[in-house]
């Protein structure tokens, strides 16, 4: 593929997944795997030259793992023993004696003997039983990659040793990579894969900064260094832009953030529709370090901590006591408000390398969130052990995710009389009210809403999940992408069945999917009864405003003209007019754009 | 030599515990070797010190040969009975 030569503007569109503008320099970022050659050697020369570039491969591993550990920020300094780990994998004789044998007895190249010398590894620590120690592998994968990058005579790039602000372009960035990225020198970013409810994207929501995601082949148009206004509010990246273009947006820019601040001052401000409806509005948070923006935002509690991130970000899984010191800290932070704590949500696109998952043809149809807890109930109790321990600082209530049907909530249940027998037999303290919710994101579970709500204590609709398994539609998929549509009849007809379920069994429900920090979305949410939201911390300051300009009386009628309308276009044509009317400065500063 | 060793930490014979039997085997001549049940392997290896898998309770025997082995010996005891330098 040839890079372009010249410095016209380019103008590409992909999905919009944080709101805001940047402007700034390019960063590309390859995130590709070591080529491998195949290559049988016919002669000593050859024989000595390959152990002779393994070796010279494995003493620059060596000193880059040296430079890495040495260079560790301070935050994640504790977890310098992993490099060590890694420097001992790379002079371990299983992996480097080993290889070399096989250069010399099978005269394959050497990036085939390592490959098999890591295939042998694999085998071996796949009959551990032990998961912990099983999943080492991954350390050796790490180290072997290390080496097959210098074998190569390229390098791969750190995303933490970015130093000055950048715009990353990537084709793809793992959660791991998100977590990499020195966040203070990254302004915004822009990836050819991934979907607006991708774990990158939502991780990138919570470092408040520009997002856009699904550009298919962007990183190919661009070069190191082009510069590129990324808005996230469109979706739409241009590439050298010209003088005009970069005006424009640069005024935008500074408009967005001034309104931005405008309205974070009132946020404070209880979310009281114009006739008069208290509205709950809480946040969505990924790590317990967010508690203090959350309240920055005055939101009222935590509606959803997600807490994949400390199995994530761990090169192992954590302990009963780490998670609970987490937990206890973000409760104790929110106190009095409530936090809801979701149980692990692993699996589809947020599979952790660390747990052995086994390779699935369809993972979101997969073993993931509650599926997977219940048979790895070894994980699952840890975490519940803790959360349920945490109960005690303050106002925590826990969400089951994925829930298909009743059976998975009795097993449930059963776990969690057998943890609370046991905590209370070992004098542990816990709160022996916690109300018990899940997440409604099957759309089994919509149907089952009468049958589940005699069972829990409240209902939190997902609309991520729920739009992708209603509408089934693989949200990664680029050729698909289009038709995720929260506007789409079914949704909203789906999401007012377990609304009005849920006010009938007088139980609590909570909508926590990004649609609810969707400006458009938040006046038919109101019209179809729904009184508590929980969003991205960031949004929060816009919807509150939105909910304090809308009548909860003619949001409920214009829902029941939506109800009328056939197709998802319709539904927005509806209430973008609606919107235009309610708040037209959203409209001025280009907050409506699509 | 060979000596008796059991596994105390909570967390067994993880990457860092290996780590550190390897990071001390290194400052002996004398050749380590860990046995458990029917299985040997080469103490100077981190990865098969982790394939003989051992959880908190294990024991396990260590075979020390060289002039230096009683002082090795000593120091390995010593690593197992602090635990690693770990909670319990």
């Amino acid at each position: 593929m040839t890079k372009r030569q010249n410095k016209n503007q380019l103008k590409l569109t992909g999905i919009a997944v944080s709101s805001g503008i940047a402007i700034g320099k390019v960063r590309l970022i390859e995130r590709t795997k070591a080529q491998i050659t195949y290559q049988y050697l016919i002669n000593d020369d050859q024989i000595k030259h390959n152990v002779r570039r393994f070796k010279d491969a494995l003493s620059s591993t060596e000193n880059q793992l040296i430079t890495l550990k040495n260079h560790m920020p301070d935050i994640i300094k504790e977890h310098g023993f992993i490099m060590d780990s890694h420097l001992m994998i790379l002079k371990d004789s299983m992996l480097t004696e080993s290889t070399v044998n096989r250069i010399l007895d099978k005269k394959i190249c050497a990036e085939w003997a390592l490959k098999q010398s890591l295939e042998e590894i694999r085998q071996i620590f796949n009959q551990i039983e032990d998961e912990y120690i099983s999943s080492r592998i991954n350390d050796v994968e790490n180290v072997t990659e290390r080496i097959l990058w210098n074998l190569s005579g390229e390098t791969q790039e750190s995303l933490t040793n970015i130093k000055e602000p950048v715009i990353i372009a990537a084709h793809d960035l793992s959660p791991a990579d998100t977590t990499e990225i020195n966040v203070s020198k990254v302004i915004a970013f822009i990836t050819d894969m991934g979907g607006r409810t991708s774990h990158a994207a939502i991780m990138a929501q919570s470092l408040q900064i520009p997002v856009v995601v699904g550009l298919e082949s962007a990183t190919k148009q661009l070069k190191d260094g082009d510069l590129l206004i990324v808005n996230g509010n469109t979706g739409e990246i241009i590439v050298n832009p010209d003088n005009n273009t970069l005006i424009y947006y640069q005024e935008k820019k500074k408009e967005q953030e001034e309104y931005k601040s405008t309205i974070t001052k009132s946020s404070h401000l209880p979310a009281i529709t114009l006739d008069g409806h208290q509205i709950t509005v809480r946040a969505n948070i990924e790590f317990k370090e967010e508690v203090v923006a959350v309240r920055n935002f005055a939101a009222e509690g935590i509606g959803l901590y997600r807490t994949e991130y400390l199995y994530l970000w761990n090169n192992k899984l954590p302990s009963e006591e780490e998670l609970f010191e987490d937990y206890r800290k973000a409760t104790e932070t929110i106190a009095p408000a409530i936090i809801n704590i979701r149980t692990l949500d692993l699996g589809a696109d947020k599979v952790s390398s660390n747990l052995r998952m086994p390779k699935e043809k369809n993972p979101a149809l997969g073993l993931r969130a509650i599926r997977f807890c219940l048979k790895e109930q070894q994980i699952f109790k840890n975490q519940l052990r803790a959360i349920i321990r945490a109960s005690n600082y303050g106002n925590l209530q826990i969400i089951f995710p994925m829930i298909s049907g009743i059976q998975e909530i009795l097993d449930i249940k059963n776990i969690i009389t057998q943890i609370t027998e046991e905590l209370t037999s070992k004098k542990i303290a816990f709160d022996s009210n916690i109300k018990y919710g899940i997440m409604i994101e099957v759309p089994s579970a919509v149907i089952m809403a009468e049958e589940l709500a005699k069972h829990v204590d409240f209902f939190s609709i997902g609309t991520n999940d729920l739009i992708q398994y209603a509408l089934a539609i693989d949200r990664e998929n680029k050729n698909v992408a289009y038709m995720y549509q929260p506007f789409h009849p079914a949704i909203l007809r789906m999401i007012h069945h377990v609304v009005k379920v849920a006010k009938n069994a007088r139980i609590g429900v909570a909508l926590c999917g990004e649609m609810c920090g969707d400006p458009l979305c938040v006046p038919i949410l109101l019209g179809l009864g729904l009184k508590e939201f929980s969003m991205h911390a960031m949004a929060i300051p816009l919807i509150k405003k939105i909910i304090r300009s809308t009548s909860l009386e003619e949001a409920s009628t214009d829902f029941d003209n939506i109800l009328k309308l056939d197709t998802a276009k319709d539904v927005r044509e509806y209430i973008l007019n609606r919107m235009k009317r309610l708040l037209p400065e959203l409209q001025e500063k280009g907050y409506l754009d699509h | 030599m060979q000596i008796n060793l059991t596994v105390t930490n909570k967390l067994g014979l993880h990457a860092r515990a290996a780590g550190k039997i390897v990071e001390l085997g290194k400052q002996y001549q004398s050749k380590l070797t860990l046995k458990k049940n029917n299985l040997e392997v080469d103490g100077s290896s981190i990865l098969s010190i982790l394939t003989l898998s051992c959880p908190k309770g294990t024991k396990i025997q260590a075979m020390i040969t060289g002039k230096d082995s009683p002082e090795l010996s000593e120091k390995l005891k010593d690593l197992f009975s602090n635990k690693f330098g770990e909670p319990s």
